[in-house]
Protein backbone atom coordinates (compact mmCIF):
# COMPACT_ATOMS: atom_id res chain seq x y z
CA UNK A 1 0.00 0.00 0.00
CA UNK A 2 1.27 3.47 -0.86
CA UNK A 3 2.38 5.28 2.29
CA UNK A 4 1.84 9.02 2.34
CA UNK A 5 3.54 11.19 4.95
CA UNK A 6 1.57 14.30 5.92
CA UNK A 7 3.74 16.94 7.57
CA UNK A 8 2.23 18.67 10.59
CA UNK A 9 3.70 22.10 11.34
CA UNK A 10 2.64 24.10 14.40
CA UNK A 11 -0.45 25.81 12.96
CA UNK A 12 -1.28 23.26 10.24
CA UNK A 13 -5.01 22.51 10.24
CA UNK A 14 -5.77 20.31 7.24
CA UNK A 15 -3.69 17.25 8.14
CA UNK A 16 -6.63 15.09 9.25
CA UNK A 17 -8.69 15.97 6.17
CA UNK A 18 -5.65 15.01 4.06
CA UNK A 19 -5.30 11.72 5.96
CA UNK A 20 -9.00 10.92 5.35
CA UNK A 21 -8.66 11.74 1.66
CA UNK A 22 -5.49 9.68 1.32
CA UNK A 23 -7.27 6.71 2.93
CA UNK A 24 -10.25 7.18 0.62
CA UNK A 25 -7.83 6.95 -2.31
CA UNK A 26 -6.40 3.69 -0.98
CA UNK A 27 -3.22 5.07 0.58
CA UNK A 28 -1.91 4.65 4.10
CA UNK A 29 -1.55 8.08 5.74
CA UNK A 30 1.11 8.82 8.34
CA UNK A 31 1.41 12.09 10.21
CA UNK A 32 4.96 13.47 10.34
CA UNK A 33 6.02 16.19 12.78
CA UNK A 34 7.83 19.29 11.53
CA UNK A 35 10.74 18.68 13.92
CA UNK A 36 11.37 15.18 12.49
CA UNK A 37 14.72 14.87 10.75
CA UNK A 38 13.46 12.22 8.33
CA UNK A 39 10.29 11.49 6.39
CA UNK A 40 10.68 7.77 7.07
CA UNK A 41 9.84 5.11 4.51
CA UNK A 42 6.97 6.93 2.81
CA UNK A 43 6.19 6.89 -0.92
CA UNK A 44 4.77 10.42 -1.05
CA UNK A 45 4.78 13.57 1.09
CA UNK A 46 1.95 16.07 1.53
CA UNK A 47 2.37 19.53 3.04
CA UNK A 48 -1.16 20.38 4.19
CA UNK A 49 -2.95 23.69 4.52
CA UNK A 50 -3.16 25.90 7.58
CA UNK A 51 -1.02 28.61 9.09
CA UNK A 52 2.38 27.02 9.70
CA UNK A 53 4.26 28.96 12.41
CA UNK A 54 1.42 31.50 12.41
CA UNK A 55 2.31 32.66 8.88
CA UNK A 56 4.65 35.10 10.65
CA UNK A 57 6.91 37.17 8.39
CA UNK A 58 5.38 35.56 5.26
CA UNK A 59 3.34 32.38 4.83
CA UNK A 60 5.85 29.52 4.66
CA UNK A 61 8.89 31.68 5.48
CA UNK A 62 9.56 30.04 8.84
CA UNK A 63 8.17 26.59 7.96
CA UNK A 64 10.80 26.17 5.26
CA UNK A 65 13.44 26.06 7.99
CA UNK A 66 11.61 23.39 10.03
CA UNK A 67 13.97 20.39 10.39
CA UNK A 68 11.76 18.06 8.31
CA UNK A 69 12.07 20.34 5.28
CA UNK A 70 15.67 19.27 4.62
CA UNK A 71 14.42 15.67 4.38
CA UNK A 72 11.46 16.72 2.20
CA UNK A 73 13.90 18.52 -0.13
CA UNK A 74 16.07 15.43 -0.39
CA UNK A 75 13.01 13.21 -1.01
CA UNK A 76 11.89 15.60 -3.77
CA UNK A 77 15.34 15.71 -5.39
CA UNK A 78 15.32 11.89 -5.54
CA UNK A 79 12.05 12.06 -7.50
CA UNK A 80 9.64 11.38 -4.64
CA UNK A 81 6.19 12.91 -5.07
CA UNK A 82 5.60 16.01 -2.89
CA UNK A 83 2.24 17.79 -2.90
CA UNK A 84 1.82 21.20 -1.23
CA UNK A 85 -1.77 22.30 -0.69
CA UNK A 86 -2.55 25.97 0.05
CA UNK A 87 -0.17 26.84 2.92
CA UNK A 88 1.85 23.81 1.77
CA UNK A 89 2.19 25.44 -1.68
CA UNK A 90 3.44 28.60 0.03
CA UNK A 91 6.00 26.52 1.96
CA UNK A 92 7.23 24.87 -1.26
CA UNK A 93 7.79 28.22 -2.99
CA UNK A 94 9.58 29.64 0.07
CA UNK A 95 11.74 26.50 0.19
CA UNK A 96 12.69 26.97 -3.47
CA UNK A 97 11.21 23.57 -4.42
CA UNK A 98 8.78 25.44 -6.70
CA UNK A 99 9.38 28.79 -8.44
CA UNK A 100 7.43 32.00 -7.83
CA UNK A 101 5.55 33.20 -4.78
CA UNK A 102 2.02 33.60 -3.44
CA UNK A 103 1.07 37.17 -2.65
CA UNK A 104 -2.05 38.65 -1.06
CA UNK A 105 -5.30 38.25 -3.00
CA UNK A 106 -5.93 41.16 -5.35
CA UNK A 107 -9.10 42.23 -3.49
CA UNK A 108 -7.38 41.93 -0.06
CA UNK A 109 -10.11 39.56 1.05
CA UNK A 110 -9.89 36.12 2.58
CA UNK A 111 -11.67 33.94 0.03
CA UNK A 112 -13.55 30.81 1.10
CA UNK A 113 -15.61 29.38 -1.74
CA UNK A 114 -15.81 26.48 -4.19
CA UNK A 115 -14.24 27.32 -7.58
CA UNK A 116 -14.04 25.54 -10.89
CA UNK A 117 -10.55 24.57 -12.00
CA UNK A 118 -9.39 23.00 -15.24
CA UNK A 119 -6.68 20.35 -15.46
CA UNK A 120 -4.02 21.84 -17.77
CA UNK A 121 -1.49 19.01 -17.68
CA UNK A 122 -1.89 15.30 -17.03
CA UNK A 123 1.83 14.95 -16.44
CA UNK A 124 2.45 15.60 -12.75
CA UNK A 125 2.36 13.82 -9.41
CA UNK A 126 -1.09 15.35 -8.82
CA UNK A 127 -2.69 14.82 -12.23
CA UNK A 128 -0.99 11.72 -13.67
CA UNK A 129 -3.37 10.11 -16.11
CA UNK A 130 -6.12 12.74 -15.83
CA UNK A 131 -7.32 14.15 -19.17
CA UNK A 132 -6.40 17.75 -19.95
CA UNK A 133 -9.58 19.82 -19.87
CA UNK A 134 -11.14 17.89 -16.99
CA UNK A 135 -13.11 20.35 -14.85
CA UNK A 136 -12.83 20.01 -11.08
CA UNK A 137 -14.92 21.84 -8.51
CA UNK A 138 -12.66 22.41 -5.51
CA UNK A 139 -12.82 24.72 -2.46
CA UNK A 140 -10.32 27.54 -2.00
CA UNK A 141 -9.67 29.04 1.42
CA UNK A 142 -6.88 31.61 1.48
CA UNK A 143 -5.72 35.21 1.89
CA UNK A 144 -2.36 34.93 0.12
CA UNK A 145 -3.22 32.88 -2.92
CA UNK A 146 -2.34 35.06 -5.89
CA UNK A 147 0.44 33.23 -7.68
CA UNK A 148 3.13 35.53 -9.03
CA UNK A 149 6.50 34.99 -10.69
CA UNK A 150 9.04 36.67 -12.93
CA UNK A 151 8.14 36.80 -16.66
CA UNK A 152 10.95 34.35 -17.50
CA UNK A 153 9.59 31.86 -14.98
CA UNK A 154 6.10 32.17 -16.45
CA UNK A 155 7.42 31.48 -19.96
CA UNK A 156 9.26 28.45 -18.63
CA UNK A 157 6.16 27.13 -16.86
CA UNK A 158 4.12 27.53 -20.04
CA UNK A 159 6.74 26.12 -22.42
CA UNK A 160 7.41 23.09 -20.23
CA UNK A 161 3.72 22.27 -19.62
CA UNK A 162 4.16 22.87 -15.89
CA UNK A 163 0.93 24.76 -15.23
CA UNK A 164 -1.09 21.90 -13.77
CA UNK A 165 -4.37 23.59 -12.81
CA UNK A 166 -6.00 26.88 -13.85
CA UNK A 167 -8.99 28.73 -12.44
CA UNK A 168 -11.85 29.03 -14.92
CA UNK A 169 -12.73 32.37 -13.28
CA UNK A 170 -9.71 33.94 -11.60
CA UNK A 171 -10.72 34.56 -7.97
CA UNK A 172 -7.57 36.16 -6.55
CA UNK A 173 -5.43 37.86 -9.20
CA UNK A 174 -3.09 34.92 -9.90
CA UNK A 175 -0.96 35.47 -13.00
CA UNK A 176 -2.27 33.51 -15.98
CA UNK A 177 -5.15 32.15 -13.81
CA UNK A 178 -2.68 29.73 -12.21
CA UNK A 179 -4.10 27.50 -9.46
CA UNK A 180 -1.30 24.92 -9.42
CA UNK A 181 2.16 24.26 -10.90
CA UNK A 182 4.81 21.55 -10.84
CA UNK A 183 8.61 21.48 -10.87
CA UNK A 184 10.73 20.44 -13.86
CA UNK A 185 10.82 16.85 -12.58
CA UNK A 186 6.98 16.91 -12.38
CA UNK A 187 7.10 15.18 -8.96
CA UNK A 188 6.65 18.35 -6.85
CA UNK A 189 3.26 20.04 -7.20
CA UNK A 190 1.75 23.03 -5.40
CA UNK A 191 -1.85 24.15 -5.61
CA UNK A 192 -4.04 26.62 -3.74
CA UNK A 193 -7.37 24.69 -3.92
CA UNK A 194 -8.07 21.98 -1.32
CA UNK A 195 -8.72 18.60 -3.00
CA UNK A 196 -8.98 16.94 0.44
CA UNK A 197 -12.14 18.97 1.12
CA UNK A 198 -13.83 17.62 -2.00
CA UNK A 199 -13.80 13.90 -1.25
CA UNK A 200 -16.97 13.35 0.72
CA UNK A 201 -20.67 13.44 -0.25
CA UNK A 202 -21.07 16.23 2.30
CA UNK A 203 -18.48 18.42 0.52
CA UNK A 204 -19.06 20.72 -2.46
CA UNK A 205 -18.04 17.88 -4.81
CA UNK A 206 -16.04 14.67 -4.78
CA UNK A 207 -13.74 15.84 -7.57
CA UNK A 208 -10.77 15.90 -5.20
CA UNK A 209 -10.78 12.10 -5.16
CA UNK A 210 -9.58 12.11 -8.78
CA UNK A 211 -6.46 14.02 -7.73
CA UNK A 212 -5.75 11.85 -4.67
CA UNK A 213 -6.14 8.76 -6.85
CA UNK A 214 -3.61 10.28 -9.26
CA UNK A 215 -1.17 10.85 -6.38
CA UNK A 216 -1.57 7.17 -5.43
CA UNK A 217 -0.97 6.13 -9.04
CA UNK A 218 2.08 8.34 -9.50
CA UNK A 219 3.54 7.29 -6.13
CA UNK A 220 3.09 3.61 -6.90
CA UNK A 221 4.90 4.07 -10.19
CA UNK A 222 7.78 5.98 -8.57
CA UNK A 223 8.08 3.36 -5.81
CA UNK A 224 8.14 0.57 -8.42
CA UNK A 225 10.91 2.24 -10.38
CA UNK A 226 13.32 2.97 -7.51
CA UNK A 227 16.80 2.41 -8.80
CA UNK A 228 15.53 2.46 -12.37
CA UNK A 229 15.35 5.38 -14.74
CA UNK A 230 12.63 7.80 -13.62
CA UNK A 231 11.20 8.72 -16.99
CA UNK A 232 8.41 11.28 -17.06
CA UNK A 233 4.95 9.91 -16.51
CA UNK A 234 2.91 9.93 -19.68
CA UNK A 235 -0.53 11.48 -19.76
CA UNK A 236 -2.03 8.38 -21.42
CA UNK B 1 32.77 43.65 18.90
CA UNK B 2 30.43 46.57 18.38
CA UNK B 3 26.67 46.70 18.38
CA UNK B 4 24.75 48.14 15.46
CA UNK B 5 21.11 49.02 15.42
CA UNK B 6 19.51 47.92 12.20
CA UNK B 7 16.35 48.95 10.38
CA UNK B 8 15.34 46.73 7.48
CA UNK B 9 12.64 48.11 5.23
CA UNK B 10 11.02 45.30 3.24
CA UNK B 11 9.38 46.64 0.10
CA UNK B 12 7.30 45.00 -2.63
CA UNK B 13 9.47 44.84 -5.73
CA UNK B 14 8.95 47.21 -8.62
CA UNK B 15 6.23 45.78 -10.88
CA UNK B 16 4.74 43.54 -8.19
CA UNK B 17 1.12 44.47 -7.49
CA UNK B 18 0.58 45.95 -4.04
CA UNK B 19 -3.19 45.94 -3.43
CA UNK B 20 -2.74 47.29 0.10
CA UNK B 21 -0.95 50.37 -1.23
CA UNK B 22 -3.55 50.85 -3.98
CA UNK B 23 -6.37 50.66 -1.44
CA UNK B 24 -4.72 53.23 0.84
CA UNK B 25 -4.14 55.51 -2.15
CA UNK B 26 -7.82 55.33 -3.10
CA UNK B 27 -8.80 56.08 0.51
CA UNK B 28 -6.46 59.08 0.59
CA UNK B 29 -7.99 60.42 -2.63
CA UNK B 30 -11.42 59.96 -1.01
CA UNK B 31 -10.26 62.08 1.93
CA UNK B 32 -9.29 64.87 -0.43
CA UNK B 33 -5.55 64.13 -0.73
CA UNK B 34 -5.75 63.92 -4.49
CA UNK B 35 -2.05 64.63 -5.06
CA UNK B 36 -0.79 61.50 -3.28
CA UNK B 37 0.53 58.78 -5.58
CA UNK B 38 2.82 55.77 -5.58
CA UNK B 39 1.64 54.35 -2.24
CA UNK B 40 3.37 51.04 -1.49
CA UNK B 41 3.05 49.11 1.77
CA UNK B 42 5.89 46.97 3.08
CA UNK B 43 7.17 46.28 6.56
CA UNK B 44 9.86 47.57 8.87
CA UNK B 45 11.94 45.22 11.02
CA UNK B 46 14.29 46.56 13.73
CA UNK B 47 16.96 44.63 15.57
CA UNK B 48 20.49 44.87 16.95
CA UNK B 49 23.45 42.97 15.54
CA UNK B 50 26.97 42.50 16.93
CA UNK B 51 29.95 42.48 14.60
CA UNK B 52 33.61 43.50 14.45
CA UNK B 53 32.86 46.49 12.24
CA UNK B 54 30.17 48.06 10.11
CA UNK B 55 31.15 46.12 6.99
CA UNK B 56 30.81 42.85 8.90
CA UNK B 57 27.45 43.88 10.31
CA UNK B 58 26.19 44.89 6.88
CA UNK B 59 27.34 41.62 5.31
CA UNK B 60 25.49 39.66 8.01
CA UNK B 61 22.29 41.70 7.58
CA UNK B 62 22.39 41.41 3.79
CA UNK B 63 22.74 37.66 4.13
CA UNK B 64 19.82 37.24 6.55
CA UNK B 65 17.68 39.52 4.41
CA UNK B 66 18.32 37.41 1.33
CA UNK B 67 17.79 34.09 3.12
CA UNK B 68 14.92 34.94 5.40
CA UNK B 69 13.56 38.45 5.88
CA UNK B 70 12.63 38.96 2.23
CA UNK B 71 11.32 36.76 -0.52
CA UNK B 72 13.47 38.00 -3.43
CA UNK B 73 10.78 36.98 -5.94
CA UNK B 74 8.45 39.70 -4.69
CA UNK B 75 10.40 41.88 -2.23
CA UNK B 76 13.46 44.12 -1.94
CA UNK B 77 15.13 45.26 1.24
CA UNK B 78 16.57 48.63 2.18
CA UNK B 79 19.04 48.32 5.05
CA UNK B 80 19.89 51.14 7.46
CA UNK B 81 22.54 50.51 10.04
CA UNK B 82 24.18 52.62 12.71
CA UNK B 83 26.58 52.00 15.57
CA UNK B 84 24.89 52.20 18.97
CA UNK B 85 26.54 54.32 21.67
Amino acid sequence: MTRVGIVVFPGSNCEHDCAEAASAAGMEPRLLWHADKSVGDVDAVVLPGGFAHGDYLRPGAIARFSPVMAAVGEFAREGGPVIGICNGFQVLTEAGLLPGALRQNQALKFICTPVTTRVESGRSALTAGIDVGTMLELPINHFSGAYTCLPDTLSELRDEDRIVLRYVENPNGSVDDIAGICNAGRNVVGLMPHPERACDPLGPSQDGLLLWAAVARFSGRVAASVGADLSPVSSN
Amino acid sequence: MSAFSVLVEVRPREGIANPEGQTIQRALAGLGYAGVSGVRVGKAIRFTVEADDEAGARAQVEDLCRRFLTNPVIEDADIRLEATV
